[in-house]
């Protein structure tokens, strides 16, 4: 595109070759890290609460409590307010600024969780059962496997909350968006490496891995480790069970059925448009309570990330 | 309720055994009476609470929740107590969580039409979690991978004793188990075991390794007979109290009150239960129709009678015999069973032999008819006595040896645990034709044992690097008349079975050898697996 307004970094939203690229600081340096120095021709740094305007068109971009950086577009031309809310979550996060509710005529909303059996539960619950299985079995590493921006580092950042102070171990994978955040001011306290410490060192330890390397060669370093999994998806006993995941966490950075419900009574535009997800099911919803809608079918990639 | 619900969740998601034991442990320590006596109930198989159709769960489901919102979330979720546990709208301000003691009291004093408003007022309280454990109870779907015996064996982990040791009371107890728990929390004694028709723990044979222990062992000082491929029972009548028990203790006889009306004696026979016909005994999978029932029918016990072939005699009137030699033990018994119908209760006959050669010769190549079935050999010192356990030494077990067939590796799953990035899990097929004389392969089983750690790692590549497509957790390896690894598969018998392909079904298949050298169309046909049915 000529120019690209990027609500966040996954890659699913934002992909390099753009010309101009318009987006949070913390985006544009997660787009950076990704895709390096190239990955535009061009970019421009709007923060939470500045606007940019162009053929009567103004956009501002307010927090959508979704990963570090994660915007929604506020978008106002000739008195009508659109609300482009990418991916985004209503839960306390502490590594993101929190979803921002925007009055509006449209609000576009994604639908990820878009079924009314995806009703996560509450991450403190989740993070002590982790906790609490670490305890139970001191002689197993538990390993994490975790979205590489955001999740992540959410993971670690509840841990911390909980009172888990010792040093996190990391796959290397996580390392840049782990320094990132770091660098925007997220403590994630001490973490180390995952790699080159005998099997009997990890026992009792808590490990973060990106998902794709669980059950893999990488995890036969490991002390008989317990496959945990965060992520929304995991709700569900047939998604935990196909994964072969032994301790499911339901953590997840997109909004609930509850959280996707309340949000449209909370805003109650004069119309939503719904993408990314199940259309059919939240529509459904919306004819029962009288809330006008359509799907919206937008041109885009799959999904990296719950 | 909550620290029930979440064990039974780890539970089902668990693959070892360590950590099945770990987890039922210390829930039993950490959880209070009676609490964790009706959940050790619901473990064991001793309670079952089918308050719960599925029709009922929709009802209470579609009166909280748009029809259509319900059917597509079933579509998606594929299991209705799990939809209606992620689903259930809780009613805001709820009640309070209920344990499982409430749940099981309640539910016994209520009647059929009550039931239904308080499975509602319950899911109200619950987490999702705790709402799928109930509805899992309650419909009777619980499947959590954990079998009665190993839930026991985790009671004694937690209280330090033998497992023998509650196997033992095991039939004297009733839920919630207060006395077993009072003694296993070191509080009290072992709950008494003087009532009539009691199970007295098993003695069971340690592996006979020829090439080791035949030097040691003098011919004269054992007794041998055939191991016959049953289910090791006792079978008890003290004073009028029949029972049938398991060698662990599991009360069997409600599903085979033909083997209860046949115990016309006074005493406590160990032996193997057997199909049992005139013209011989019947293969394991005949009996196993009759297995794992709550009961029976008569059409079951005419297709499939069963008896017991005597191996020893524990009680003898209200005289108990274990502390006398085997020798003196088998003269009683061999008088004892002179009294009884022998179609339904014989007498397992020793078979004479003078050196270790002769037995071997006569287990290589057991006469026609039963013995030709017979799983192996017993050795069994004449001067034993009947000790509980398997103590080293007195008794052997010399199992037949193996059925082999060479089979080609088709997909292959990866394991958890330790065995973590490994593909550790094999599915192993045999050619078959079709009617028009194509070969194709057909999955006959599935293996995860019998290979070293070395080899472990030689297969994890061989499967790495010969991915034809993948599934989820499970790789498919090429596997075609010019390409494919040969594995050469042990097992110890094969029974029909409708759940498989093949129509055939192995028992425990294990990796005996790869076969590396071995072109895979010189791999079995299913034919051959055909003629071992035929013939066994």
């Amino acid at each position: 595109m000529e120019r690209a307004l990027i609500t966040h970094g996954h890659s699913d939203h934002a992909r390099p070759g753009h010309g101009l690229v318009m987006a949070t600081p913390q985006t544009l340096a997660i787009m950076q890290a990704r895709y390096g120095d190239g990955f535009a021709s061009q970019t421009l740094t709007l923060n939470y609460g500045s606007s940019i305007a162009r053929d009567g068109v103004e956009i501002t971009l307010v927090p959508a409590g979704h990963v570090l950086g994660s915007a929604q577009a506020v978008v106002r031309w000739r008195g009508l307010t659109m609300v482009v809310s990418g991916d985004y979550k209503r839960r306390r996060d502490p590594t993101c600024a929190p979803f921002e509710p925007v009055a509006c005529e449209v609000f576009i909303t994604e639908a990820t969780f878009g079924l009314p059996v995806f009703r996560h539960p509450p991450d403190t619950g989740e993070i002590e059962s982790l906790l609490s299985s670490v305890r139970q079995f001191p002689e197993r590493t538990h390993v994490v496997g975790a979205y590489s921006l955001g999740k992540a580092q959410r993971v670690i950042a509840l841990l911390r909350e909980a009172g888990w102070e010792a040093p996190i171990h990391v796959h290397g994978a996580l390392d840049r968006m782990n320094a990132l955040y770091v660098g925007f001011g997220v403590e994630l306290g001490p973490l180390a490496p995952a790699t080159g410490l005998p099997k009997a060192a990890l026992a009792g330890q808590i490990v973060i891995a990106p998902p794709s390397a669980l059950s893999t060669p990488w995890a036969r370093r490991l002390a008989d480790p317990v496959d945990a999994f965060a992520s929304g998806w995991m709700a569900v006993r047939a998604r935990v069970r196909q994964r072969g995941v032994e301790l499911p966490l339901v953590i997840s950075d997109h909004a609930d059925w509850d959280e996707l419900t309340a949000t449209l009574i909370e805003l109650a535009p004069s119309e939503v448009w719904i993408t990314h997800g199940r259309e059919e099911a939240l529509g459904r919803w919306c004819d029962l309570a009288g809330q006008p809608w359509k799907a919206l079918t937008l041109a885009g990639f799959e999904d990296e990330a719950d | 309720m909550r620290a029930f619900a979440h064990l039974l969740d780890r539970l089902s998601l668990s693959a070892s055994r360590n950590a099945k034991l770990t987890l039922v442990s210390d829930f039993l320590r950490q959880t209070p009476d009676p609490e964790r006596g009706w959940a050790f109930a619901v473990l064991t198989g001793s309670l079952a609470l089918d308050a719960a159709k599925p029709a009922l769960l929709r009802r209470l489901v579609e009166s909280r929740v748009d029809a259509i919102l319900f059917a597509w979330s079933y579509d998606y979720v594929g299991d209705l107590a799990e939809t209606v546990a992620l689903i259930w709208p809780a009613k805001p301000g709820a009640n309070r969580e209920p344990d499982l003691s409430e749940v099981v009291d309640t539910l016994s004093g209520a009647s059929k039409a009550e039931a239904p408003a308080l499975i509602e007022a319950w899911l109200d309280a619950l987490d999702a979690i705790g709402r799928w454990a109930l509805l899992k109870l309650l419909t009777g779907g619980l499947r959590v991978g954990l079998s009665a015996r190993l839930a026991k064996q985790a009671a004694a982990d937690f209280g330090g004793v033998a497992v023998g040791e509650i196997e033992e009371i095991w039939h004297a107890l009733a839920p919630p188990y207060g006395d077993l728990f009072l003694w296993l929390d070191g509080r009290a004694e072992r709950p008494s075991v003087e009532t009539p028709g009691r199970f007295r723990p098993v003695m069971l044979a340690q592996a006979l390794d020829p090439k080791d222990d035949f030097p040691k062992l003098d011919p004269a000082d054992y007794a041998a007979e055939w191991k016959w491929d049953g289910v090791r029972v006792q079978a008890v009548n003290e004073g009028g109290v029949r029972r049938l028990y398991s060698r662990t203790g599991e009360d069997m006889g409600a599903a085979f009150p033909d083997v209860l009306a046949a115990l016309e004696f006074d005493g406590v026979i160990d032996g193997e239960l057997l199909v049992r016909r005139g013209e011989g005994i019947g293969s394991f999978g005949e009996l196993q129709q009759r297995l794992n029932r709550k009961s029976t029918s008569s059409r079951l016990t005419t297709d499939f009678p069963a008896g017991v072939r005597a191996y020893d005699l524990l009680l003898e009137g209200q005289t108990d015999l274990r502390g006398l030699r085997f020798a003196e033990r088998r003269l009683r018994l061999e008088s004892f069973i002179d009294r009884l119908d022998p179609a339904a209760i014989d007498l397992s006959p020793l078979q004479a032999f003078s050196t270790w050669d002769d037995l071997a010769a006569l287990r290589a190549a057991p006469p026609a008819g039963d013995p030709a079935k017979a799983e192996g050999m017993m050795l069994k010192r004449w001067d034993s006595t009947y000790q509980p356990g398997r103590p080293k030494g007195p008794w052997f077990k010399w199992k037949r040896d193996p059925m082999r067939v060479d089979a080609v590796l088709m997909y292959a799953q990866r394991g958890h645990g330790k065995r973590s990035g490994y593909y550790s899990d094999y599915t192993f097929g045999v050619w078959r034709e079709d009617a028009a004389g194509a070969r194709s392969l057909t999955p006959v089983g599935k293996a995860y044992f019998g290979f070293t750690d070395e080899e472990l790692k030689q297969l994890d590549a061989f499967v790495r690097n010969h991915t034809i497509e993948r599934f989820g957790p499970v790789r498919a390896v090429r596997a075609d008349e010019d390409f494919g690894l040969v594995l050469e598969v042990a097992f110890e018998g094969l029974q029909r079975s409708t759940r498989h392909k093949s129509g055939l079904a192995m028992r425990f298949p294990r990796i005996g050898r790869i076969r590396w050298d071995k072109p895979s169309r010189e791999a079995d046909e299913l034919a051959t697996l055909e003629r071992i049915l035929g013939g066994g």
